[in-house]
């Protein structure tokens, strides 16, 4: 494999005779290899009893809560009362807020009086002015409750992935619908080209005699505010 | 498209390429190895604990799934099925990864991916690179690599950076630094960060919070103005073109979102066919690794998204020794392997040892069996004996791969292997065969056998010449009985005595 | 009913013991047994150390041998598991298909001893008597290749007089590992230390087990640390009685 040819081709890949080697080798290698077909006897999405509502959104709170996350539950209409109690609480006064987080789960936390200063995305910010942010709100694409585990997919009031990786402290919206029971369950949801960030509790490490530790890179708060329609 | 390689018939599979011996999946003479990590107290407790913690919880989050034995059997059947139709799940990767604005590269071992790597690095004028945690980077040596054409790599996982910073190998899959407790840690910190950067806090004390503070800080900025990234993936999903990354901490996202060019080095068994195969090991991975029920972070990305995340995406898929074991009907299963580490928590062996014995990147079970037949046996003839065959790594393994069986396979070719073969032992075994393949000669041998009665104290032997002397070392062995069974059993019965 | 025992190479050289043991339990159960001469040994240890074609005439001789036995039954989990999943394998390497079949066949005859009376015979209480205080090792193979479960346990518990302890780490391997205590004697003395200290742990007089493989490693461990603790086969337990 000539370097040269490397140098001389802009991204393009230029390793054409590995390319046609690997894949020669691979189907000479598994040729006349009949496996077992492959069957789905677990538990698939929408395949078995659906737990009510109720019971789902009880144990995806009793999972965030195992891994670290602090949660509130309230109606809709009271979502921006939890949000603000949360930034509040945490002291956040410069809070990135995402193209298309609604404005009524923020009424009253970013008014003069509050002194908290919103940071929107159109610039957009620099990773020293995420940085800087004491925290960012969203909301979500999807909730697994099985695993206590929030979907992110940069869609409206999520904005782009870096938004919800360098403030310190994560508060996220969850609406009931968005809820489902486990992970075959989100996938459906989910579209594979956008990019999704899954989130289970606040960064952590095991890395130290395998004991968790929460809090290391990533935003070492995360509040949710699970809200429910009525 | 011109092609260097014939397509290969059955004769010509074994002169396919290994591993080349760039990377780091090379071992010591096991038993020799061993017995050094068996001797180190402080080792073997940092060892003894950390997987006894993880035993336990990876055995109360797998009890909680009903279904765990079908997602176990799903994991298995998923991945052989892409194996066997792996060429178009490369290609049908490829041409997705593409049309979403990603290049893909092939390589067919360490140096050549080593260069694809070295090469993107020039044209992105990257002098550093963060790395997120990466088997395969490891397979290939890519940090010697650059580091050779000046290009520095740092690591950012926590473990990953502990066993860069004290200059060490890693020892374990998911954990390469758990052979260090608290306060090693702290000692490497607080004496290496500030040679490389950011240094330790002034009082770092060895409480795990303030560890992974000091981590922190030692990286922030490091993530913040690096200019490309380099990852490994868990898994590839052809029909998208999505490729996969778990982690815990954090560094995983910094890593795969912040820089402007990301590079990731894929094994080519990391394939799945669809989307929807995600649903299955999403739920076997974290389990089975952490103990978790999900880990903290999971990054999915497909090709390039404009104005999130990197502007240049490039996947390396890389064989090194793959396609070789995929022609091994005995050894293809390894290849479902997803990296999990359950195997290497059970295994009463490596939960002694520890990961360092093994001299290979990937120690343990899966270790013992995948590499030997990245080098081929010969490089590594001492690893498949690493086992007692016990079971508890097939017992564990999240998409049931039967290590014990596979590790039998391999012992046989460590013997028929001209140059690891033992040909002493063969002829031992020769003769002992020969005169247990005949009920009249085994008869004979168990009668000749009685005279060692006479060289036995007390009963039994304490002090037995080579080879056996592995035993007497630390074992009593019985002196045979006056009667064997079968003399017994001729006497009584068919002697017409009375039992 | 009519049994055939395998007695195992390693019960018929050393431990002769376990095998009369299993023939009395076997008979006052009320099965008819034979001892067929032919018999030698499964190939286990040739076959784990890497010599499948040295162990191909030890699969061919079993076959001779059991080839007319409805019931083949043998006290040790390993050489079961040998038969039930490694004979086929070494037959298709290394014989031909006839003992491909064969091997087969045999598998689905062939019970480990408690296995056999708790599946086959349908009985736990074996009218044992057996006064002592004993932990109960649950050997690799029985346990994981051939899912013996808690079948010795429920064998054990019908034993009059027996006072039975829980072996803390119970499922972790002592080591042997058949050649593996030789090729790697270090690591599989750790290993029988720990077991050691386990079994000490209990205070019980002696460790149990279905496999004379692993009672003859960890025999050999407590006997060299003069412990005063033993080790005995399942059978011996079941085969006393209160009558002498
Ligand atoms: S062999 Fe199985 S248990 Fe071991 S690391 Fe691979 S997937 Fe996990």
């Amino acid at each position: 494999m000539p370097d040269r040819q490397l140098v001389d081709t802009p991204f393009v890949p230029a390793t054409r005779t590995s390319r046609q080697a690997i894949l020669d080798r691979v189907r000479a290698a598994t040729a006349g290899f009949e496996p077992a077909p492959v069957r789905r006897d677990y538990r698939q999405a929408g395949a078995h009893p659906q737990p009510d509502p109720e019971t789902l959104l009880e144990v995806l709170i009793d999972r965030l809560v195992d891994y670290k996350a602090e949660v509130t539950q309230c109606a809709i209409t009271d979502v921006h009362t939890a949000v603000t109690a949360f930034l509040s609480a945490e002291e956040a006064v410069r809070v990135v807020v995402p193209d298309g987080f609604p404005d009524e789960w923020l009424a009253g936390s970013t008014d003069s009086e509050s002194g908290l200063v919103r940071l929107d995305d159109t610039g957009p910010l620099t990773v020293d002015e995420l940085d800087a942010a004491d925290g960012v709100v969203t909301t979500c694409a999807v909730a697994v409750a099985e695993t206590g585990t929030i979907v992110l997919d940069a869609g409206a009031g999520q904005g782009r992935r870096a938004l919800t990786l360098l403030p310190d402290l994560h508060v996220v919206v969850v609406t009931a619908d968005q809820v489902v029971a486990r992970v075959p369950d989100a996938l459906g949801r989910l579209d594979p080209r956008r990019p999704l960030t899954w989130i289970s509790g606040p960064s952590a490490t095991s890395d130290i005699e395998l004991n968790r530790v929460e809090g290391v890179h990533g935003p070492r708060r995360l509040r949710v505010v699970v809200a429910e329609s009525g | 498209m011109s092609t260097t390689d014939q397509p290969a018939g059955k004769a010509e599979i074994t002169q396919w390429p290994r591993a080349t011996n760039t990377g780091h999946l090379h071992g010591d003479y096991f038993p020799r190895a061993a017995r050094v990590a068996l001797a180190d107290p402080q080792l073997r407790r940092n060892i003894g604990n950390a997987t006894t913690i993880i035993r336990e919880k990876r055995g109360s989050v797998v009890a909680e799934l009903d279904d765990w034995a079908e997602l176990r059997a799903a994991g298995a059947a998923i991945k052989d099925a892409t194996m066997a139709d792996l060429g178009d799940h490369l290609e049908r990767l490829e041409t997705e990864v593409a049309a979403r604005g990603g290049v893909v590269h092939w390589a067919a071992d360490a140096d050549e991916a080593n260069r694809i790597v070295i090469e993107i690095a020039r044209r992105a004028e990257a002098r550093d690179v963060v790395k997120v945690k990466s088997m395969a980077t490891q397979e290939i040596g890519l940090n010697e690599a650059l580091a050779e054409a000046g290009i520095s790599a740092w690591e950012t996982d926590l473990a990953e950076l502990i066993v860069q910073l004290g200059d060490d190998m890693p020892s374990h899959i998911l954990v390469p630094a758990i052979h260090r407790n608290r306060s090693e840690i702290r000692d490497i910190f607080r004496r290496e960060m500030g040679n490389v950067g950011v240094p330790a806090p002034d009082g770092l004390t060895d409480d795990p919070p303030a560890l992974a503070e000091a981590a922190r800080i030692h990286l922030r900025n490091r993530f913040l103005t690096t200019d490309m990234a380099i990852s490994g993936a868990n898994f590839g999903v052809a029909e998208t073109g999505t490729v996969m990354v778990v982690e815990s901490e954090g560094n995983g996202r910094m890593c795969l979102t912040l820089p402007r060019v990301l590079v990731t080095v894929m094994g080519i068994e990391k394939l799945i066919p669809t989307w929807r195969d995600l649903e299955v090991y999403l739920q076997l991975l974290p389990r089975s690794s952490t103990g978790e029920r999900m880990n903290p972070y999971t990054t999915m990305w497909t090709g390039v998204t404009q104005g999130d995340g990197p502007e240049e995406f490039h996947l390396v898929l890389l064989d090194n020794g793959r396609s070789t074991i995929l022609a091994d009907p005995e050894g293809r299963p390894a290849l479902r392997c997803i990296r999990c580490s359950a195997c290497l928590n059970v295994c009463p062996v490596y939960e002694r040892t520890g990961g360092h014995a093994y001299g290979s990147i990937y120690p343990g079970p899966i270790g013992a069996v995948l590499s030997p037949q990245l080098t081929g046996v010969a490089d590594n003839p001492s690893l498949p004996f690493a086992s007692t065959l016990c079971g508890a790594c097939y017992e564990v393994c999240p998409v049931a791969i039967d290590i014990p069986t596979m590790l039998v396979s391999l012992r046989a070719k460590v013997a028929a292997d001209p140059d690891s073969g033992d040909a002493r032992e063969r002829a031992v075994f020769r003769s002992a065969a020969w005169a247990m393949s005949r009920p009249q000669r085994w008869t004979r041998l168990l009668r000749l056998m009685r005279l060692g009665r006479f060289l036995a104290r007390r009963g039994s032997f304490r002090n037995l010449p080579p080879p056996f002397n592995g035993w007497t070392a630390t074992r009593d062995l019985p002196a045979p009985p006056d009667q064997s069974f079968r003399d017994w059993w001729t006497a009584q019965r068919d002697g017409g005595g009375d039992a | 009913m009519r049994v055939a025992l395998f007695a195992t190479c390693l019960v018929d050289a050393m431990s002769p013991g376990v095998g009369k043991a299993t023939v009395e339990v076997l008979e006052r159960l009320g099965c008819t047994v034979e001892f067929p001469m032919g018999q030698t040994c499964c190939g286990q240890m040739h076959t784990n150390t890497g010599y499948p074609d040295q162990a191909a005439p030890m699969v061919a001789g079993f076959q001779e041998a059991f080839a007319d036995h409805e019931y083949i039954v043998a006290p040790s989990g390993s050489c079961v598991a040998s038969v039930k999943h490694q004979h086929e394998w070494i037959a298709a390497g290394q014989l031909t298909d006839r003992h491909v079949t064969e091997a087969r066949r045999l598998a689905d005859r062939t019970y480990e001893l408690s296995q056999f009376i708790v599946d086959v015979l349908g009985v736990t209480d074996v009218g044992a008597f057996y006064p002592h205080r004993v932990t109960y090792h649950p050997a690799c193979h029985a346990t994981r290749m051939l899912g013996v479960g808690d079948r010795p346990l429920q064998l054990l518990r019908a034993v009059r007089g027996l006072e039975l302890v829980e072996l803390p780490e119970a499922t972790s391997c002592c080591g042997f590992g058949g050649t593996f205590s030789f090729k790697n004697a270090d690591v599989s003395s750790a290993m029988l230390t720990d077991k050691i200290h386990h079994v000490l742990s209990t205070a019980a007089e002696s460790c149990v087990a279905v496999d004379a493989s692993c009672l003859l490693h960890i025999g050999g461990g407590l006997s060299r640390n003069r412990t005063g603790v033993t080790t005995v086969h399942l059978a011996e337990v079941l085969a006393a009685t209160e009558a002498p």
